[in-house]
């Protein structure tokens, strides 16, 4: 039996399934979707670790060292991509038994959430620069649904602008492939990157020049990035997390470091414009951060802030360099999506989520004080949460790489990133009782027991840099990434 | 020639969708931009007097080779259109939603949200 293509069937059949049968029930289709996310953690864990596979979808497999179908790759980066993917995504469906049950069609926001992880998975997974395509528009049709799941003012707004950014983006990446097919005659990145072979020419610009633009509108970078701090609040808690912890990064910065670095290949000019947009992101983010008056919001800006650091990383175009914005990339995933379910949870125990009216919180709501102030904390960098350990990897291999003034941005903006969460902190959680304090009220369990496990691993993923995991999990996965070119030749096995 | 047209319909597609400020107006400029990169796509595939790409029995593969027209972009552009039909209808149907509850198309009076 193949596991590869289960990644996605998988999802695919139960977005399909539970509206069918959790319509009257809603207890089935939480329990389905549950099961559903854990059996697809449980099959990424198992694949860490294994070599380089290919599958190729219904059995059309190469002829003559030409590929005629269209393959799925399970290589490094895809286990990496896969494993944080469906990490989250089965503590975000647990946490939503009970979020989400002031919503009347769970089922079908089960169906839509596992369709996103569908597209995802496969966007994580495919070898085809047009598959790739098709599954980014599965994974974006759904979150734009997702988004205006409200059905309030503010989300269909949300929902509208990210929607029309977004289709602007999908648009201009299928550009880039029809022209990277008309250059090449071909579609399967393997062999267009064998075609390609390193040589570049001012086609390949325009084409680079393009991926750059719609890749990095659906990552939010800065200057693409105005729709994020009004789709990622807009939407439900879950789903806030969701979007901010692993949809930009596979959408838009994972298929950007797949396209550039093992398509093309890093050239110095690809890899000086990642720097650039990287350090914009990374600084304009947190400035626009520090002023925001609403939790959501707050977040949603310092995920572009954060962005920044990975796409830093990526372009630094070392070993360690990608090792560690790949560190950051998971790290990142996992506090962001804790803090947007505490942002969710207190939006839950107090109804509302202005920092104005919120203070005093922590008697009330003791469990998401404590997980709060971790994930904070490991976003902010303080030692030895996950964060610290990534941040300081992503200035070390600047410094290695000689861009000291881009190690001193990194380590300017992560300053003013615990002056941010500081003051998140004491207006949240400490200081004057604020109006909204007296009504408050702890959650419920299934969003505890999420938002603790969470915590757990804000502390526990600085062991990932242990040699050992760092052997299994992290090198495995740079190592495809900064070999660039070699990526070809391992997928058709040449 | 006929490249630099399929820019110009996409160009004037952003336009629509940068400037106009009516939710319906956005909706079309979107359209007009999938358009023009369909209507790329389908070009990249053609041959001047070429014959469709369906091989029978009785034909030589090496005429076959050097008259047909490349297949794979109109099984692409069968694909994209049916993605972008979806992404219409989701933003037709969100620009109706937003009505209901504004009661106007024009987007400057829809701004609730900062940006």
């Amino acid at each position: 039996m193949q596991i590869i293509p289960l990644f996605v069937a998988i999802p695919l059949g139960a977005a399909f399934f539970i509206p069918m049968v959790g319509r009257k029930n809603p207890r089935l289709s939480d329990t389905l979707a549950n099961f559903t996310t854990l059996a697809l953690f449980i099959m990424a864990l198992s694949v860490i670790g294994k070599a380089t596979e290919v599958y190729w979808m219904g059995g059309w497999v190469p002829r003559l060292g030409i590929p005629i179908g269209i393959n799925l790759v399970l290589d490094g980066v895809s286990i990496f991509m896969l494993v944080t993917i469906t990490l989250i995504s089965f503590l975000v469906t647990l946490y939503s038994i009970q979020y989400m049950d002031k919503f009347t069609s769970k089922a079908r926001f089960y169906s839509l959430f596992l369709l996103m992880v569908a597209g995802m998975n496969g966007v994580a997974l495919t070898g085809d620069l047009f598959n790739l395509y098709v599954f980014l528009e599965i994974a974006s049709i759904s979150s734009y649904a997702l988004v205006a799941f409200g059905g309030q003012h503010e989300e269909l707004e949300a929902s509208f602008k990210y929607l029309v950014l977004g289709s602007v983006a999908s648009t201009l990446i299928l550009l880039g492939i029809a022209i990277t097919y008309a250059m090449t005659g071909t579609l399967n990145m393997a062999q267009v990157s064998t075609v390609i072979g390193g040589n570049f020419q001012p086609i390949h610009l325009f084409t680079i020049a393009l991926f750059i633009a719609g890749f990095g509108l659906k990552a939010a970078l800065v200057p693409f990035h105005a729709w994020l701090p009004d789709a990622h609040p807009s939407a439900p808690a879950p789903i806030s997390a969701m979007l901010s912890g692993v949809l930009i990064k596979t959408l838009g910065v994972y298929a950007l470091a797949r396209v550039l670095l093992n398509i093309f290949g890093m050239t110095p000019l690809t890899s000086y414009m990642l720097l650039i947009l990287g350090t914009i992101s990374m600084v304009v983010g947190v400035l626009l951060c520090m002023g925001q008056d609403d939790l959501k919001r707050f977040l949603a800006y310092s995920s572009i802030s954060q962005i920044g650091y990975i796409v830093l990383g990526f372009g630094l175009g070392t070993r360690l360099g990608i090792a560690a914005a790949l560190f950051h990339l998971i790290n990142h995933a996992v506090f962001k999506s804790l803090l947007f379910l505490n942002s969710g949870a207190v939006e839950y125990g107090t109804g509302t989520r202005d920092l104005n009216k919120l203070g005093g919180l922590k008697d009330k709501m003791p469990v998401t004080t404590a997980t709060s102030i971790i994930g904070s904390m490991s976003i902010a960098g303080i030692p030895p949460l996950s964060g610290f350990w990534s941040k300081l990897f992503i200035i070390i291999a600047c410094v290695q790489a000689e861009r000291y003034g881009f190690a001193a941005w990194a380590a300017g903006v992560s300053v003013l990133t615990l002056a941010a969460y500081l003051r998140l902190l004491r207006r949240t959680f400490y200081g004057e009782p604020g109006e909204a304090q007296p009504a408050a009220k702890e959650v419920p369990i299934s969003m505890k027991l999420s938002m603790v496990a969470l915590a757990a691993l804000c502390v526990a993923m600085g062991l990932l840099w242990m040699p050992s995991a760092q052997r299994t999990f992290l090198i495995p996965a740079a190592r495809v990434l900064q070999e660039g070119l070699t990526y070809a030749s391992s997928v058709l096995g040449m | 020639m006929h490249y630099a047209l399929c820019l110009a319909l996409f160009l004037v597609g952003l336009y629509g969708v940068m400037v106009k400020r009516n939710l319906i107006k956005i909706v079309i400029g979107l359209i007009i931009m999938e358009s023009a990169v369909n209507i790329f796509i389908v070009m990249i595939g053609y041959r001047k007097d070429g014959i469709a790409p369906i091989m029978s029995k009785v034909m030589d593969p090496s005429v076959f080779l050097a008259r047909s027209v490349d297949p794979v972009p109109q099984a692409l552009v069968l694909t994209a259109i049916v993605i972008g039909l979806g992404v219409t209808a989701m933003t037709v149907a969100i620009a109706l939603r937003l009505y209901e509850k504004y009661g106007t198309y024009d987007i400057k009076e829809i701004r609730n949200l900062k940006g």
